[in-house]
């Protein structure tokens, strides 16, 4: 059946629109306070298979901080936004399971968008995401050989920190915030973040690390204009 | 002339015993085990049930008995090990009365295995070898089972309600993993400890000892006789709720809910607001993957020392209460052993929480908990079983002959 090419150009229309007044949303989260000393992960290092794949000691994630207090992973949402989640059209996240451990430890996904999880180890690895029984999220728990072939896994809810762990090696865990739009990021090494092509208006930003502020969001107004918003962050650190 | 039907042989002498009692340390051993699962965390790693990553469980190679693996998995073998020795033990009390059951068993596993049915696991091939290996046995032992007298109506009992309390237990393990229900979990726990209640108790009655003791009708008088029949079931019945409690605790995967002791987060009674648990969940360090701390968590741990501490007297009393019988009296050394287990379970709860709850540390926990429990569930037997006042055992002295002394012997019958 041939389509009338006049109703593809509408919505292309105003898509280009709407990404011409588009902003992004960019700011920084910083720790206030120290972090805890630095722990590390005895029991990988005891395990013959996956601690000959580390020749240096196994650093715990919870508090990554850079020199200028940037903290990593604290996952930044949007409340109030219109957009509903992309689901299975948009790109998968990887989560890789290299040298025994997750990589990376924080990731976020929408919901119905495909988490595939890879295991290029020379060992077995058992995947289970585990999410709060209110959720209304499956839990599952799927067997990856070493090597084997990528496992695909998907929530139908949102759901802050679902947690992803292999019971075969009890250190490996990592944690998924599920969203239900596309408007959402993971702070990087220095603590940065952006959020690219949010519609313009007034929104609620939150920011939310598994430990600092006693892992509860913090929130912020913010004014989105074609320009863009800056906003910045400070999340308490422990006490 | 008509041909005289066999006459059992007498009882199966020591070698019955002698396996109830094996059996019974491999239940605590399992339970030893599955403790381990539980503090290693590692309840989950083997993904299926009944099978083992797709294998037979007796046919998954052993190179990939790795990591939280190995805990599982000879958790699972070690398992069916004592679902073999209950199945052999509830079919030797029945003694020659067991021989058709073989037969008939044997033959319909046999079945099973050539028709492979449609409920067998996904590896068919390997479930039917099983099935019919274990068949073959069941059916030739059925001719050669030996034609011993049956245990005592309430000993054929017991078996079979440990058998299919085993059975049961099996299933919940299994159904904990594939339905991913930690409740499930909390119940397999209970469960473990009352089979191996069951377990001991057919071990103590089928020995020589006992029976020689009931066919003696050998009875103590003693002035506490009353109160001691209402102390050791109590004290028991508290630690089985404790052992529950224990278990619900581990079942949450929660690590150490309060990290100190015996002050919990330096305080007599911890704060319990949100503002507070959030605080307590940012500064604690996880090397594995624990679930976050609640207040219920903190409230249930809370409970656990209370109970702890609840049991703990109650021991020291009923030890106490017990010295009266004289020295070398079975209940009064089997008290003095049940002090020194409470002793070494109270150390054992301290060091658990000192040690950041070492898996091997938790597990010895567990394991004593265990035998605390039998400890009681035997004391309490004894009275029940032993135990007379003393206005009874004079109306029978007035009958028959007596022994005099605080814990009189007498013979009722």
């Amino acid at each position: 059946m041939k389509m009338n090419s006049r109703f593809f150009l509408v919505p292309a229309l105003l898509a280009g629109l709407q990404a011409a007044t588009a902003g992004d949303i960019t700011g920084k989260v910083t720790l206030n306070g120290n972090p805890p000393p630095d722990a590390f992960n005895d029991a990988i290092k005891a395990n013959e298979a996956c601690g000959a794949l580390h020749k240096e000691p196994v650093k715990v994630q919870f508090y990554v901080v850079d020199a200028n207090k940037g903290l990593k992973d604290t996952i930044i949402t949007l409340k109030g936004v219109a957009a509903k989640s992309t689901g299975e059209s948009a790109a998968p996240v990887v989560l890789d399971q290299a040298g025994c451990l997750y990589n990376p430890t924080i990731v976020a996904v929408q919901t119905g968008q495909k988490l595939v999880v890879k295991n290029p180890d020379p060992v077995l690895h058992n995947v289970h995401p585990t999410p709060s029984p209110d959720s209304g999220n499956k839990e599952a728990n799927k067997a990856q050989m070493p090597g084997g072939a990528d496992l695909s896994f998907s929530f139908a809810n949102p759901e802050r920190f679902l947690k992803v762990k292999c019971d075969v090696h009890p250190w490996m865990f990592a944690w998924v915030t599920v969203v239900d739009n596309p408007y959402f990021a993971v702070t990087g090494a220095d603590g940065s973040f952006k959020i690219a092509n949010v519609p313009p208006g007034k929104y609620t930003l939150e920011a939310t690390h598994r430990k600092a502020s006693g892992g509860k969001p913090v929130t912020k107004e913010v004014e989105v204009t074609a320009s863009g918003a800056m906003v910045d962050f400070t999340l308490d650190g422990p006490k | 002339m008509p041909p005289v039907p066999p006459i059992p042989a007498p009882r199966s002498g020591a070698a019955l015993p002698r396996f109830a009692w094996v059996t019974a340390v491999f239940t605590l051993a399992l339970i030893g085990l599955g403790g381990l699962v539980t503090s290693h965390g590692v309840g989950m790693a083997v993904p299926d049930w009944p099978t083992t990553y797709g294998y037979n469980m007796f046919f998954f190679p052993i190179s990939q008995w790795v990591g939280g693996i190995f805990y599982e998995h000879t958790h699972r073998l070690l398992a069916s090990g004592v679902g073999l020795l209950m199945t052999i033990l509830a079919l030797w009390v029945w003694g020659v009365k067991a021989r058709p059951l073989l037969r008939w068993g044997g033959g319909v596993l046999l079945l099973a295995a050539a028709t492979r049915p449609w409920w067998l696991p996904a590896d068919r091939h390997q479930t039917s070898l099983s099935l019919g290996l274990v068949g073959a046995v069941a059916l030739a032992a059925g001719f050669v089972w030996p034609r011993c007298a049956p245990a005592s109506r309430g000993v054929r009992w017991l078996g079979v309600a440990a058998f299919f309390g085993v059975v049961l237990q099996g299933v919940l393990g299994g159904l904990r993993v594939v339905l991913f229900k930690d409740q499930i979990g909390i119940v397999h726990a209970a469960l473990a400890q009352l089979f191996l209640v069951a377990v001991t108790l057919l071990a103590v009655f089928l020995s020589p000892r006992w029976e020689n003791w009931l066919a003696g009708g050998v009875r103590w008088s003693s002035p506490r006789a009353a109160y001691l029949r209402r102390l050791f079931p109590v004290i028991t019945g508290l630690i089985f709720l404790q052992l529950v409690v224990g278990a619900t605790m581990r079942h949450e995967h929660a690590g150490l809910a309060i990290p100190d002791f015996p002050l919990a987060y330096h305080q007599l009674w911890p704060a319990l607001d949100s503002a507070s648990i959030a605080g307590y969940n940012a500064n604690r360090v996880e090397i594995v993957a624990l679930n976050p701390i609640t207040a219920n968590q903190i409230l249930l741990q809370l409970l656990h020392r209370f109970l702890a501490v609840t049991i703990f007297v109650l021991i020291v009393h009923a030890a106490l209460r017990t010295r009266h019988l004289g020295a070398g009296h079975p209940l009064r050394r089997l008290a003095r052993f049940w002090l020194v287990l409470v002793h070494l379970q109270f150390a054992l709860g301290a060091f658990t929480i000192w040690s950041n709850k070492a898996a091997d540390v938790a597990t010895a926990h567990v394991v004593v908990g265990a035998l605390c429990l039998v400890t009681g569930a035997l004391l309490t037997t004894l009275a029940f079983r032993g135990l007379i006042p003393v206005r009874v055992a004079a109306r029978s002295a007035a009958a028959g002959p007596v022994v005099a002394g605080p814990a009189v012997a007498s013979n009722p019958n």
